[in-house]
């Protein structure tokens, strides 16, 4: 079906991709997001017509256009509550939301926590570039305090989000976070969070090459990398700087040591993404990296909950109701619980 | 007993309006509609209005906190609530304060004296606390003065329950009165009483007692020497039920879902007064009907709007605010081109407004309300059963012509009850969604390939071969991508609002709802005044006027026959509370010289407004 798409595409990938030119600047962190999500779909086996892009507006929103799947495209912020109504009429589609920082968590902040409580079966994909991109270049809710951009020549007066922070206070069921610079690592992540039944967040760090460039280069780049971030793993102790250090808990609150004569890999603590407490406190781990003794940025899946998705609670209920009242009889509903009859 | 009931007398009424009024937490609402129940039961014709304070405790004995419930029945067609009381029943001076004018002379009030201490007359702003219920200012009328409370604490004495909520069984001592007064029997309220109250039985015991005492203070009372009687009126033959505006939505939209073969999705944000329909909604999901109470408003329409994209029908309803709010969300719903009914039960407006209070402003909110050219078809139901049929019509024509579609409907008509000779299932009409099974265009799917109505095919995700994208942004004639062409989009501007010009072509020919095919004047009106003006029509042409009324369901597009209808007569006259909305359109429109007849109170016209409106032109 495919025709353009070349930049990016091998071969092989073409199967998903739709006819559409993509229309992203060049070098932008996006294109590497769609093709691990391609790759992803390519792998999963699940069929073109079962798969559903719903996206809100922003650079990342036009994402759906690129996909050979069902689409659509929508308003700014309100991604969530389209992906809700849908999902409550459709659970057997498997359901895809792209939003970006501005689009989640400025316009659309109140619908992405309700989105989050529910437990709302779906893959939401919040590409943060900590810029506005579309609107060519003012700050967003996650530009750092101080940021200079077109809107704020002086600096913006706005403390940050910490967006996983905020996932974590609506309850979140799956959090997890990446990089457009780590594909491999993007990929993994984002095929757990396919896996995931319930409202799977990733955030993933995407390079604005436009308008905030090299936003995120300390955790990308790699000189810079080892030492500032930290890639969790299930069941393994949270070291980074190529494992000279690590992290444990003391006294309730996350330390750094040394990994050597004084602290082995066995003193740190060790990942358990089905730990809520722990989860809070990675979630945390959120310092300015620039700062001197800064914990390292956490990458990877930081929670994961089990809890019951809202459509399968609604389900159940019209289930119940049809079982307990049979199926609706529309006679007897208009006919209602009191009747008189005349003549 | 017998003995005593012989010296009653029983006159008889054709109709009667009697108006219940009391603090919003004395059972007001639930006597009037009881009551109602009870005569419609009888055989009358009914009509309500109740009236409530936007605060659900607003301070009690004072004049912001009076809820009121007028109910008009009678042994003739009634259309309207009545424009004047023959019965005002007062639980406190306030009540009485704020409802005397609407009481006729000579009318007869019956009184809760003990509501008339010296705190609630203060409360209720009587200057020096004077006692119009001893005072002799109520001469003019037909007064007595009842101790409700005292005779309901005496009725209940030997029940274990408190003085509070002793006191809370006034209402059905009251309610028992009335059904004397008005030779019903306390049946219908007995069998409520025990399903509401079948799991308390001292609550039930106490309910039932003040009801039998009420009923029987009328029999043994020496103050009450009459009785009347409203005979059951003429009315079509078959089965009734009785069924608010709220109501009739609400079974309107679960109707046409199930015609359609489709699940019903409900987005929706708490709002008086569409509130009842989520309520009511939310009883029957063994129909498919989910409803989902969203984080806002724009969640609301958004939610509906996603379900609609699955293949459901999307359906939203709030009032104006909210409706303001979902705005960005309609022009969405129009550019995707899928079904979506969106419910305005309009308030009093602007801005928070008057919550409880009645208004037609939101029309050109309606028709005009979004950016660009968004044209989307505006239906308004007239009466509660009205809103049965326009809620029907609303998804008939949101998923017969993939379009949103808005249903307007008022705080009025929405509370209102009227009884109901509900339709059977099968003679209401199977919706056809447009759907799509296969590509259109050789082996490619092109999402918006219209048919000869100018309507695009509905292609459900899950289905092979038909993927496809859409979205807000402007998008190219037939295929849907993304397009910025200048011309494509000055064609897309045509052609969706050709599509929805041309729903018209399925309207029924317009039709007079009475009065000479031409001549003086034409009453045109729309939504919830038609009761009035139908009252007052049928008045001036009884008295000999060359007068006719329509009333019009389709506000846009307009039917076909009206813009010929208005031309055949000398005047037109628009009445809506509103300051012209709709005569403005239909300037507009049909460059007619309507004239205005507007009154933007929160309440609704009396017919004598109407008919005094329709003279003032008739003889200018």
């Amino acid at each position: 079906m495919s025709t353009t798409n070349g930049t990016i595409s091998a071969p092989e990938k073409v199967d998903f991709s739709s006819d559409q030119e993509i229309r992203w600047c060049p070098g932008c962190g996006d294109y590497s997001i769609l093709k691990q999500v391609q790759t992803l779909l390519e792998q999963s086996g699940k069929k073109k017509e079962d798969v559903v892009f719903i996206s809100g507006i922003g650079c990342s929103s036009r994402f759906p256009y690129y996909l050979d799947t069902y689409g659509l495209h929508g308003i700014h912020g309100r991604a969530p509550a389209i992906v809700s109504g849908l999902r409550s009429v459709r659970p057997e589609l498997t359901v895809w939301m792209i939003t970006g920082d501005g689009d989640a968590l400025s316009i659309g902040g109140n619908h992405i926590i309700h989105l989050l409580r529910r437990n709302v079966d779906v893959n939401v994909l919040l590409f943060n570039n900590e810029i506005y991109g579309l609107t060519k270049g003012q700050y967003s809710p996650t530009s750092p305090e101080g940021a200079v951009t077109r809107s704020t020549p002086m600096g913006s007066t706005d403390h940050p989000f910490n967006p996983l922070a905020l996932v974590k206070g609506a309850d979140g069921t799956f959090i997890a976070r990446s990089m457009d610079r780590d594909p491999k690592h993007m990929r993994e992540v984002l095929s757990r969070a396919d896996a995931h039944r319930g409202t799977s967040l990733v955030e993933i760090y995407q390079n604005c090459n436009v308008f905030n460039d090299g936003a995120f280069e300390i955790f990308t780049e790699k000189a810079t990398k080892p030492v500032h971030t930290l890639f969790v793993e299930q069941g393994k102790p949270l070291t980074f700087a190529n494992g000279t250090k690590g992290i444990c808990i003391k006294e309730m609150r996350p330390r750094i040591i040394d990994i050597g004569p004084e602290f082995s890999p066995n003193d740190c603590w060790i990942h358990d993404e089905r730990d809520n407490f722990k989860a809070s406190i990675l979630v945390r781990l959120f310092d300015d990296a620039h700062k001197e003794g800064a914990f390292p940025r956490p990458f990877g899946v930081f929670y994961v909950n089990d809890r019951p998705t809202h459509e399968d609670k609604m389900s159940a209920q019209v289930k119940l109701a049809k079982e307990k009242k049979g199926v609706g009889d529309l006679d007897a509903l208009l006919k209602g619980e009191h009747t008189w009859t005349i003549g | 007993m017998s003995t005593t009931l012989h010296k009653k007398t029983v006159e008889t009424r054709a109709n009667v309006v009697i108006l219940f009024a009391g603090d919003s937490g004395d059972g007001i609402q639930l006597t009037g509609s009881q009551f109602t129940d009870t005569n419609a039961l009888f055989g009358n014709d009914v009509s309500t209005f109740p009236n409530f304070p936007a605060e659900i405790r607003a301070p009690q004995g004072t004049l912001a906190g009076v809820s009121g419930y007028q109910l008009h029945f009678g042994s003739v067609e009634i259309f309207t609530p009545g424009d004047q009381c023959d019965v005002l029943v007062v639980m406190n001076a306030a009540a009485l304060k704020a409802n005397l004018t609407k009481l006729k002379k000579g009318g007869t009030i019956i009184a809760n004296s003990d509501g008339f201490d010296k705190k609630n007359l203060r409360l209720a702003g009587y200057i020096d606390e004077a006692d119009p219920l001893t005072d002799g200012s109520l001469s003019n009328f037909n007064l007595h003065s009842v101790d409700v409370t005292k005779l309901t604490r005496t009725a209940l004495e030997g029940t274990t329950l408190g003085m509070k909520e002793k006191d809370r069984c006034k209402n059905m001592f009251v309610l028992g009165f009335i059904n004397w007064m008005y030779s019903r029997e306390n049946a219908l309220t007995e069998g409520f009483l025990q399903r509401k109250f079948g799991k308390k039985p001292e609550l039930l015991d106490a309910n039932m007692k003040a009801l039998v005492a009420g009923y029987n203070y009328g029999e043994t009372s020496e103050t009450f020497t009459t009785r009347f009687e409203v005979k059951a009126a003429p009315m079509p033959k078959g089965t009734y039920r009785s069924i608010t505006g709220n109501q009739g939505t609400a079974l309107g939209l679960i109707a046409a879902a199930q015609k359609a073969k489709l699940d019903l999705f409900y987005g929706s944000y708490p709002i008086t007064p569409a509130s009842d329909i989520l309520h009511e909604l939310s009883r029957h999901k063994n129909f498919g009907v989910l409803t989902f109470q969203a984080e806002d408003e724009i969640a609301a329409i958004s939610s509906a709007i996603g379900a609609s994209y699955g293949g459901a029908i999307g359906i939203t309803a709030s009032s104006g605010p909210g409706i303001a709010l979902k705005t960005e969300a309609m022009g969405l719903a129009f550019m995707l081109e899928i079904p979506l009914v969106i419910v305005n039960v309009q308030r009093g407006g602007p801005s928070t407004g008057l919550p409880t209070k009645t208004e037609q402003a939101d029309l050109w909110q309606a028709v005009h309300g979004r950016n660009g050219e968004a044209p989307i078809p505006v239906i308004a139901a007239s009466t509660p059963i009205d809103c049965f049929d326009m809620a029907f019509e609303a998804v008939q024509i949101a998923i017969e012509h993939m379009t949103p579609v808005i249903l307007l409907t008022d705080g009025y008509i929405a509370n209102g009850s009227e009884p109901w000779r509900f339709p059977a299932s099968k003679d209401l009409p199977e919706i056809k969604p447009n759907y799509i099974k296969a590509p259109n265009d050789g082996d490619k799917f092109l999402p918006y390939l219209r048919d000869e109505r100018g309507v695009r095919p509905w292609a459900l995700p899950g289905q092979p071969g038909l993927q496809h994208r859409i979205g807000g942004i402007e998008k190219q004639d037939r295929t849907g991508n993304i397009s910025y062409d200048p011309a494509n989009h000055e064609k897309m501007v045509h052609l969706r609002a050709e599509k929805v010009a041309r729903i018209a072509d399925r309207f029924k020919p317009i039709r007079l709802d009475s009065g000479p095919a031409e001549g003086e004047l034409l009453i045109v009106g729309w939504g919830s005044t038609y009761g009035a003006i139908r009252t007052a029509a049928l008045q001036l042409q009884a008295e000999g006027q060359s007068v006719a009324h329509v009333h019009i369901r389709h506000l846009f597009p307009f039917n076909k026959g009206l813009g010929p209808l208005l031309k055949k007569y000398k005047q037109v006259l628009v009445p809506e509370m509103n300051s012209g909305q709709l005569r403005q359109m239909l300037r507009g429109e049909f460059l007619v010289d309507a004239q205005g007849l507007n009154k933007i109170q929160g309440m609704p016209f009396t017919s004598e407004e109407i008919r005094a409106g329709a003279l003032n032109l008739l003889n200018a």
